[in-house]
């Protein structure tokens, strides 16, 4: 497999991480799976920066976000699968 | 017999084996005498460039042995009290803000010793001041430390602090200001450092086990490719380094909030787990929820570690864990800048998340090398123990070479492994332990920086 676009943690997870540079709206990317190397195919709705996270799926309103297979934060705002998921619409449930 | 064990610490020995070897040299005999001839290179030196901007940069492959498969050895100073360092540095040690200027100016003085600048030490109390002492003395028992020369204002604490200090049986001296004046303190203060200076300069380093290297890690500016790539690679030193008997801590009480329920089953058994959930409880309570805002202000996650994607506390917590790998386990829960009493293995520390602040107690319990990954490009250094860095961010590693020791990006384009990336680390490690300066080193990063508890009386 060549370079990945974007890479996930854990197999029950709702995002991704784009790591890759320059990764604009509408571009097909390709994902790798860390856990279980499988390899997985989403398009961009958003442009995102290097390190930024991709939805894997729609996420909705209040809905919590997985990484590492673990709780990561909640929806503030409902995600689109391939859209940016960032502060703009996560937030933490600690502070 | 103390007496005895000093005296020989204290009188250098001659390099044993005495053979002198002159590379690129061939014998030469005439008659009787016996003379070297100096061999001369032909091939011409690279062109001054009209523009510095297009001068080549000429990267020397390093000369050192390529390091065997298994459990590695190192080049170190060993200490009076058994324990070994990787660097041998004559420190001049201000007890208080008053007393730096003095130290820089013995350390202006005497060429190859280092002043330890820092901004407190008077009127604290209480447990502040338990940590202060605790700092100081820590510092300066140190293995890459060989001697100290402590300055204070009066003679009291710098006492205090020459006789934790003292207790390693390293050569400590103290002076104090009042009742002399900075001059005839910088005068006597030099001629010892001086003194100290030309006995530990003559100080070999002998071949170590690892299991008797202490490594302490922390990230700093860290991203998603620090929890994907830079901190598992870590923690697949660490696991190795356990597996070998070495001592390693982590710390970073604050950032583990979000993972704190998977960093308890890390302990060794439930009641190390249960101590450092009380630990992480208290920094709850006392630090955090009286002064607590939205996003802490933008300090965790930092501003840096949203610009490089990390969205909330929880999601940096679960990448900071995985600088302690999978298998390894700690054994105990230590007090900032607490010396490890249970042997070798792996120490939670209780520490702030801040870079210096961290690696400065982290040093000041005794680890002599630290690994520092880092995403958005965290500078740190640390005066007395060398902090190794490394990025899998491309564009970090692409703009802030000039602070890296090793770059793991390819693990994100699936070049490297996390086993590759590993060993990697342990021969960037083991050739730093040898005598490598780390980019933070050669760059001047001496970031000393001591925790306050709270405000002075």
């Amino acid at each position: 497999m060549s370079a990945p676009d974007f890479l996930v943690h854990g197999r029950t997870d709702t995002v991704g991480v784009v790591v890759v540079e320059g990764i604009k709206k509408g571009q097909p990317l390709t994902g790798w799976v860390m856990d279980g190397d499988r390899t997985i195919k989403i398009k961009s709705i958003n442009a995102i920066p290097l390190g930024h996270k991709i939805a894997l799926k729609d996420i909705s309103k209040g809905a919590t976000i997985l990484k590492y297979g673990h709780d990561i934060g909640k929806a503030v705002s409902r995600i689109f699968k391939g859209g940016h998921v960032h502060v703009q619409n996560v937030k933490t449930k600690r502070w | 017999m103390a007496n005895k064990r000093s005296k020989r610490h204290l009188a250098p020995k001659a390099a044993k084996n005495n053979k002198t070897s002159v590379v690129h040299a061939k014998e030469k005999s005439s008659g009787s005498r016996v003379r070297w001839q100096e061999k001369k290179f032909q091939k011409p030196a690279a062109k001054v460039p009209v523009y510095v901007d297009q001068a080549p940069l000429q990267v020397l492959s390093p000369k050192h042995k390529k390091r065997q498969a298994g459990k590695p050895t190192f080049f170190g100073y060993r200490r009076q009290n058994g324990r070994v360092g990787i660097r041998n540095h004559v420190i001049i040690l201000p007890l208080d803000d008053l007393s730096n200027a003095a130290c820089e100016a013995v350390e202006n003085n005497i060429k190859g010793t280092m002043a330890l600048p820092h901004p407190y030490g008077r009127l604290q109390f209480g447990e502040d001041l338990d940590l202060h002492f605790r700092t100081l003395i820590g510092t300066g028992a140190n293995p890459n430390v060989s001697a100290v020369v402590v300055i204070g204002i009066e003679p009291g604490w710098t006492q205090k602090v020459v006789d934790g200090i003292a207790r390693t049986g390293k050569p400590v001296a103290g002076f104090a200001i009042e009742r002399n004046g900075d001059h005839k303190v910088i005068e006597a203060a030099s001629r010892q450092a001086k003194e100290f200076l030309h006995w530990s300069s003559e100080l070999q380093r002998e071949e170590c086990p690892v299991d008797e290297l202490w490594v302490s890690v922390k990230c700093g500016e860290s991203d998603t490719t620090s929890g994907l790539a830079s901190n598992p690679t870590v923690g697949n030193f660490i696991d190795k380094m356990d597996s070998w008997g070495s001592t390693t801590c982590f710390g970073e009480t604050s950032e583990i909030t979000g993972a704190e329920m998977v960093c308890a089953t890390r302990g060794k058994t439930p009641a190390i787990g249960k101590k450092f959930l009380k630990t992480w409880q208290a920094y709850m309570d006392e630090v955090i929820e009286p002064f607590k805002t939205s996003d802490l202000s933008e300090s965790q996650p930092t501003k840096g570690n949203i610009e490089g994607g990390l969205t909330t506390i929880e999601e940096k917590a679960f990448g900071n864990l995985e600088k302690i790998g999978e298998k390894a386990k700690y054994i105990d829960v230590l007090e900032p800048a607490e010396k490890p009493k249970k042997g070798p293995g792996l120490y939670f520390m209780d520490t702030s998340s801040a870079a210096a602040e961290c690696v400065t107690l982290q040093a000041a319990a005794g680890f002599v090398v630290h690994l520092f990954p880092t995403g958005q490009g965290n500078i740190i250094g640390n005066p007395i123990e060398p902090v190794i860095k490394l990025s899998a961010n491309p564009r970090t590693v692409r703009t802030m070479p000039e602070h890296l020791d090793l770059d793991v990006s390819g693990i994100l384009r699936r070049e490297m492994n996390f086993n590759q990336a590993g060993n990697a680390l342990i021969d960037i490690c083991i050739r730093t332990c040898n005598g490598r300066l780390t980019a933070a080193e050669a760059l001047g990063h001496r970031e000393f920086v001591l925790t306050k508890l709270y405000r002075s009386a």
